[in-house]
């Protein structure tokens, strides 16, 4: 008979679980689930040594085990922490935890230009919800931001490094993910920026995972640039038969038309397991070529949580009322003015677009009607 | 059956003699009429004459534009997602080299319509809006003959230039600055 584990019980938030031992206090908290769970802007379960950088996920430790009960003496990032037998851990209970995460989120938001209104990233900004839970109204720092030369990551990529909060995600994807790592982080300190060597576009097969992993809008889809807003986007499970990746994605459809294809994302914002279980990285045929919705099995909505602004719009379990105009009167009714006749917008095919829409694409529009 | 206890019962008397010839009658209902000549008109003389409008009245919504004409809009779609009555559509547009006189960031809205018809001009764009982009102005959205004039494009929606057209940009603007001054002040 195989020997049984011992588990570990750590107690958060006066909230007991046994777990194994191994298991950082991050990813214990996620298992209880809920508001226990500390925020996480770098550590990424799927990807190997990230974490630690961000420092978003601090926790005050008050009991450090059972052997040794003294409390730690400062806050411990709870990614890198591992738990202890009797570890007794404060988060959202602990008020030092609270005015560190609101000092991190500050220090985050220094150099982050808040320019949301453009960014495809909003939305789904990982960073835009903890500014939103713990940011001030206004910033304190008075001296300019930085800023950066723009670099070119290929056609695929778009790349706004004022907007990277340096969490090394994409980093690690590159190597772990992709055979080769052809981009690293350039400099340090405040002048630490993310760069491909030598220039050098991204071409490797699984390099858009990058897009996905990214917290903030640092790394965007420039086949999505600026087509849509997310929310106004529809979220649908679908797949295909795809000879390098699992082709499970996720597509962000507005109409008939496929605006953008991610991976699919669970309830902390990161890659999904397949059903064969493994990560369901995708690869960039899949996220950037596949527009169409003849390329694509539609599975059905996604599940999005109610709360995200995604799930504007988008109601669950709804009947349709039935029409019964046409069947009393015989005759469909007059429409008086049909808007699709009259308006402007949406005459625009985007998701045929290679990158954003210009003002060339509006003016050859005039021409065409 | 009795509901209430106002009912009146009519007077069915004959007439008195004052009452037949009329006259008291007559000359009480002129009274009434010419002590109307001495006092405050009810009405006003539109369109040469308005009526002073309240200081948060909403109308018809324009497009702002910066002091050097650029356009503030950057079709963030927090108009079109605040709107309860769904009456905001736009197309946004990545901002080509040369164009940076035109609109103020690298996004911009290529297309924004309003559709009267469904505005209930509530005011929540404006209050949405992250750029001071969208304000509704001291003015009706006028009446007109046909249903597709109620659809509101850029042409119909954009501020006058501050700089080819500052007539028509200060009065386009109207109470919009007086209005963010006391907004700023309460704050």
């Amino acid at each position: 008979m195989a020997e049984e584990k011992k588990l570990f019980k750590v107690t958060i938030d006066n909230i007991t679980i046994e777990v194994e031992p191994g298991t950082s206090i991050l990813n214990a908290a996620r298992q209880i689930g809920g508001d226990v769970t500390p925020p996480a802007m770098c550590y990424y379960s799927k990807l190997k040594d990230s974490g630690g950088k961000c420092r978003t996920c601090l926790v005050e430790v008050a009991a450090g085990s059972t052997a040794d009960p003294r409390p730690m003496p400062k806050l411990v990032a709870s990614c890198r922490t591992n738990v202890m037998d009797g570890m007794v851990v404060k988060n959202i209970t602990s008020d030092r935890v609270t005015d560190a995460r609101n000092g991190v989120v500050e220090f985050l938001l220094i150099n982050h230009p808040l320019d949301c209104p453009i960014c495809d990233q909003a939305g789904e900004c990982h960073l835009q919800d903890l500014s939103y839970e713990h940011g001030k109204g206004a910033s304190r720092y008075e001296f300019k931001r930085r800023t950066f030369d723009k670099h070119d990551l290929g056609p695929y990529i778009q790349l706004h490094m004022t907007r990277c909060i340096l969490c090394y995600r994409c980093v690690y994807t590159a190597d772990q993910v992709s055979n080769e790592r052809r981009h690293g982080i350039l400099s340090r300190g405040d002048h630490s920026e993310i760069a491909t060597y030598i220039e050098k576009s991204l071409d490797n097969d699984f390099i858009g995972n990058v897009i996905d992993v990214c917290p903030v809008g640092a790394l965007t889809d420039k086949t999505f640039r600026f087509k849509n807003r997310v929310w106004f986007t529809k979220p649908v499970d679908a797949h295909c038969n795809c000879d390098k990746c699992s082709g499970e994605v996720q597509l962000w459809m507005r109409g008939d038309e496929v605006l953008r294809v991610t991976a699919r994302k669970d309830e902390w914002g990161e890659v999904k397991d397949t059903t064969k279980g493994e990560p369901g990285w995708i690869c960039n045929t899949c996220r950037f070529e596949r527009k169409k919705i003849s390329d694509w099995v539609i599975e059905g909505p996604t599940q999005i949580n109610r709360h995200s602004v995604i799930s504007q719009g988008h109601y669950v379990g709804v009947k349709k009322p039935n029409e019964t105009v046409a069947k009393v009167m015989g005759r469909n009714p007059k429409l008086l003015m049909d808007i699709k006749d009259v308006s402007e917008v949406n005459q625009v095919e985007l998701s045929e677009l290679k990158g954003p829409a210009t003002s060339q694409v509006f003016k050859q529009l005039k021409k065409g009607n | 059956m009795q509901l209430t206890n106002r009912a009146k019962q009519v007077d069915r008397k004959p007439l008195n003699i004052a009452e037949k010839i009329y006259l008291p009658a007559v000359l009480k209902g002129m009274g009434i009429t010419l002590s109307h000549i001495f006092k405050k008109k009810a009405t006003i003389k539109f369109p040469e004459e308005t009526r002073p409008f309240s200081p948060v009245f909403r109308g018809l919504h324009i497009l702002n534009r910066d002091e050097e004409g650029r356009e503030n809009c950057t079709a963030c779609g927090l108009c079109a997602v605040a709107c309860p009555a769904e009456a905001i559509t736009m197309d946004a547009a990545e901002r080509l080299p040369g164009e940076e006189h035109l609109y103020r960031e690298e996004k911009y809205a290529a297309k924004y319509e309003i559709n009267m018809l469904r505005c209930i001009f509530c005011g929540l764009c404006e209050e949405a809006c992250p750029k001071d982009a969208i304000y509704l102005t001291e003015t009706f959205a006028p009446a007109n003959y046909s249903r597709q004039s109620f659809i509101y494009g850029k042409d119909n929606l954009v501020i006058p230039h501050p700089k080819e057209n500052p007539e028509a940009f200060t009065k386009a603007k109207g109470l919009i600055d007086e209005r963010k001054a006391k907004a700023n002040q309460e704050k």
